[in-house]
């Protein structure tokens, strides 16, 4: 006896479920992006659709705190970790690459790895602290923050502008209609996502937030799981700041504050949960989609960065609230 | 005070979990309310402490409609309960506990001096005198915690106390001043509602003994009228002898040894060895270091002292992962807290075990998965891509079991395998048990159960404060035999 199994779809104590799944967040998201992307050109003068504004958007996305470093910052969420020195560690790789070519005229191609590989190893560092010596990543990565923050400015006290006129060229010709910037972006999220749906590492990170001590005793190790995390967010904020360095064509050491914050609410939005162990790659670009989306809308309508945090702020709120209630729901 | 509960109905979703269940209870009475796991007991006591609402039905307490809201109302009326899970703060001391929200204040400033009189009192009143009220609870043992727990509901001099299998945790002396305190309140008039799942204790306390089995009350009697057998019987509907499996067997080679093992603090000593295609159970209570026995032959824990062989060879495991490489499994005893990742899927977590490789093989782990959950016969039915925590007990017991026989070992360690889980899903575990010995794996099974530790093995270990202190063949002894062991052979001679 055979018959088609049909989802459950209905309403449950005012809440969209089909199959048993809670899908009300999505929907409302989904919703509020499509209104936002209809909205965004008359919002904007007609300005918001045109390929001026759509190159630039593609251009500074990935080097924000919710483009690259977001995705990073998935990766130690979905632990029940955080990662507060993004920003840091954007800037020192920025610095570095920057400095390779300033002082030492080295190829474009060499300064960004070697901007990308301090990232990567500041990633190592925190890690090493988190999963070798069990501390909380909140403070290790509060204390680490502090210590890029430092050493950026032992690096350089002042901007650094390479005069090396391929520094910035090498992300400002266009590939196609797409900057390279946004190509990197997309590379990593294509990357990312195999990474995390289909290799035994990268569902290791969701399991470590899962349940750590059930991770540990399937013969699974922690250690190595959230070493990598932590690499993770390293290499997608170096990279991010490799790629803000030649994007301005000037780095200063300041660069990247506050930046954590972005990360973790892209990542907030889009359904990650800051205890771990919940989380998907989709729902990050959606969180990524609707910060980009507004920040530019609130840019071309001449709003002040000052409102446009308190918008921010407002947001991430009104989200939280509506998965609370959605996780309420026994 | 007598309770009265008629044809009270409740239901979860679409599901309806109590049928209509009708109780009365005479003040002074001490009604023992006994079944399986996913009988509705909880469900019961939930509705009866106000914690949820019930759909249907009728309540009252001295003929006054008892129309509970929830726990406030409850313990307004008088109604107090104690849960099998604690909810004492860990960090605060037990006088502190006692006095939650309720501490004595002079002059605005809490007045310590007179908080630890009125805790030192209300733990005498309970007769419950081995309890400092000084000490930070978490550093209590689990049954000191759940006696200071007890101590906190009698303060308010409860009409109805519900005590929610207190002696999960309790036992021997404690256990002891457990029923003094209870017969104690009979005579003040107290209704007490003891839920158990040990039925010896249940004949010795109550008054009245309901069985309560899918929702309904099936029977209810007189503890003179009833014995064990009988009970059991009632409440999984099947006879005891048709719970476990007939074993027979002829073993193999020594598979597992461990030699002078020993992990100070925890357990001392400890030789034993399980043949190929052998049950071993370890039966000891809560504390006597059986878990972390099976936690520390599995490399989750250092070993202390002492030699452990594997298939006759020398091992020291620092890591699960080396065990499981050697062919060992473990199934932990507390699913929620190490056997599962209850926010996962059926699928993560049945594979999780068994990931490997640079590129996982969806199609293979598929496979697994759909194999397993037909032959363990999880429900409901294509449940794959469900959250294991909407799974009930009995169903998330068998996910842990499908993940650790994925890993096809050889010798399967089982900590307490059935806890919580109901009769149905316990006589499936027991036959697979069974099967699996037969096909040649060696098992090491854990367990508080007397009747399972006998019942589903071919020999008995006895633990008790980190010692084994006895080895029977499980054919030829008595769960008062093993008892007597467990708890100090001389105690118990009666």
């Amino acid at each position: 006896m055979s018959r088609i199994e049909l989802p459950d779809f209905g309403l449950e104590r005012g809440r969209l479920v089909v199959g048993g799944r809670d899908i009300t967040m999505v929907l409302i998201l989904g919703i509020a992006l499509v209104a936002l992307a209809i909205a965004a050109h008359p919002l904007t003068n007609n300005i918001f659709y045109t390929e001026n504004n759509l190159t630039n958007i593609m251009r500074q996305w990935p080097s924000y705190g919710y483009g690259l470093i977001a995705l990073g910052m998935f990766f130690v969420i979905l632990t029940g970790g955080i990662d507060l020195s993004v920003g840091s560690v954007l800037c020192f790789s920025g610095l570095l690459a920057a400095g390779c070519s300033l002082w030492w005229g080295l190829p474009v191609w060499v300064c960004m790895l070697v901007g990308i590989t301090s990232g990567v190893i500041w990633g190592m560092i925190n890690g090493f602290l988190v999963s070798q010596f069990d501390l909380a990543p909140f403070v290790v990565t509060l204390a680490t923050m502090t210590t890029i923050r430092g050493a950026c400015y032992v690096l350089s006290p002042v901007a650094l502008t390479p005069t090396d006129p391929g520094f910035r060229g090498v992300t400002s010709k266009l590939i196609g209609p797409f900057p390279p910037a946004f190509l990197v972006l997309i590379l990593f999220l294509i990357v990312a996502t195999v990474f995390f749906n289909r290799t035994p590492l990268g569902r290791s990170t969701i399991a470590i937030g899962g349940n750590r001590e059930t991770v540990r005793l399937a013969g699974i190790s922690v250690k190595k799981g959230l070493l990598t995390a932590y690499m993770i967010s390293g290499l997608c904020a170096g990279t991010a700041g490799a790629l803000i360095a030649s994007r301005s064509g000037t780095i200063q050491p300041s660069a990247g504050a506050a930046y954590e914050l972005d990360a973790i609410a892209a990542c907030v939005i889009g359904g990650a949960s800051l205890a771990g162990g919940k989380g998907k790659i989709r729902g990050v670009i959606v969180g990524m989609l609707v910060l980009v989306l507004m920040n530019n809308i609130l840019s071309l309508r001449g709003v002040e960065s000052y409102w446009q945090q308190v918008f921010k702020g407002l947001i991430i709120i009104v989200v939280i609230l509506i998965q609370s209630r959605s996780r309420q729901k026994d | 005070m007598s309770l009265s509960m008629r044809e009270v109905r409740k239901s979860y979703g679409t599901a309806e979990v109590l049928h209509g269940v009708s109780l009365e209870a005479e003040p002074g009475q001490v009604v023992a309310i006994v079944g399986a796991n996913g009988a509705g007991k909880s469900t019961l006591i939930k509705v009866l402490s106000g914690a949820h609402r019930m759909d249907s039905g009728e309540m009252t307490l001295d003929g006054q409609p008892l129309n509970l809201k929830n726990p406030r109302d409850a313990i307004e009326r008088g109604i107090r309960t104690v849960y099998q899970e604690l909810s004492v703060v860990p960090e605060l001391t037990v006088t502190e506990n006692l006095l939650l929200g309720a501490l004595p204040k002079r002059g605005g400033l809490v007045s310590w001096k007179q908080a630890h009189e009125q805790a030192a009192q209300l733990l005498d009143n309970a007769g419950f005198t081995n309890v400092d009220h000084r000490t930070k609870t978490g550093e209590l043992t689990v049954a000191k915690q759940q006696m200071v727990e007890i101590a906190k509901t009698l303060g308010d001099n409860p009409r109805i106390l519900v005590l929610d299998e207190p002696s999960a945790v309790l036992a021997g002396s404690d256990l002891d001043s457990l029923f003094e305190l209870i017969r104690g309140l009979k005579k003040t008039g107290t209704t007490v509602i003891y839920i158990s799942h040990r039925l010896q204790e249940v004949l010795d306390i109550a008054d009245k003994i309901v069985v309560m089995k899918d929702g309904e009350f099936i029977a209810e009697m007189a503890p003179d009228e009833t014995d064990e057998d009988h009970i059991i019987a009632l409440m999984a509907g099947r006879t005891i002898e048709q719970i476990y499996p007939e074993r027979r067997q002829e073993f193999g080679e020594e598979t597992l040894a461990l030699h002078n093992f020993t992990r100070p603090g925890e357990f001392e000593d400890i030789s034993l060895s399980v043949r190929r295609g052998e049950v071993l159970s370890i039966f000891g209570l809560v504390g006597s270091g059986r878990s972390e026995l099976v936690e520390t032959i599995f490399g989750g824990r250092r070993i202390g002292s002492g030699d452990l062989m594997i298939h006759g060879l020398p091992r020291r495991f620092t890591h699960p992962t080396q065990a499981m490489r050697a062919g060992l499994a473990l199934v932990t005893e507390d699913r929620k807290r190490t056997g599962l990742i209850l926010g996962h899927t059926v699928s993560e977590n049945i594979s999780l075990a068994t990931m490997k490789g640079l590129l996982l093989q969806m199609k293979k782990i598929r496979a697994g998965v759909s194999t397993m959950t037909e032959d363990l016969s999880i429900q409901p039915h294509n449940c794959a891509a469900l959250e294991a925590g909407q799974l009930s007990g009995g169903n998330q017991q068998k996910v842990v079991l499908a993940k650790w026989l994925l890993t096809k070992p050889s010798i399967l360690l089982l900590d307490e395998p059935t806890r919580g889980v109901d009769v149905a899903t316990r006589v499936q575990i027991y036959s697979m048990i069974d099967q699996l010995a037969r096909e040649g794996m060696s098992i090491l099974m854990v367990s508080s159960d007397l009747a399972e530790a006998i019942g589903a093995a071919d020999r008995v270990l006895v633990m008790r404060e980190g010692s084994l202190v006895g080895e029977l063949e499980a054919s030829q002894t008595t769960e008062d035999e093993v008892l007597a062991y467990s708890i100090g052979t001389k105690k118990c001679q009666e």
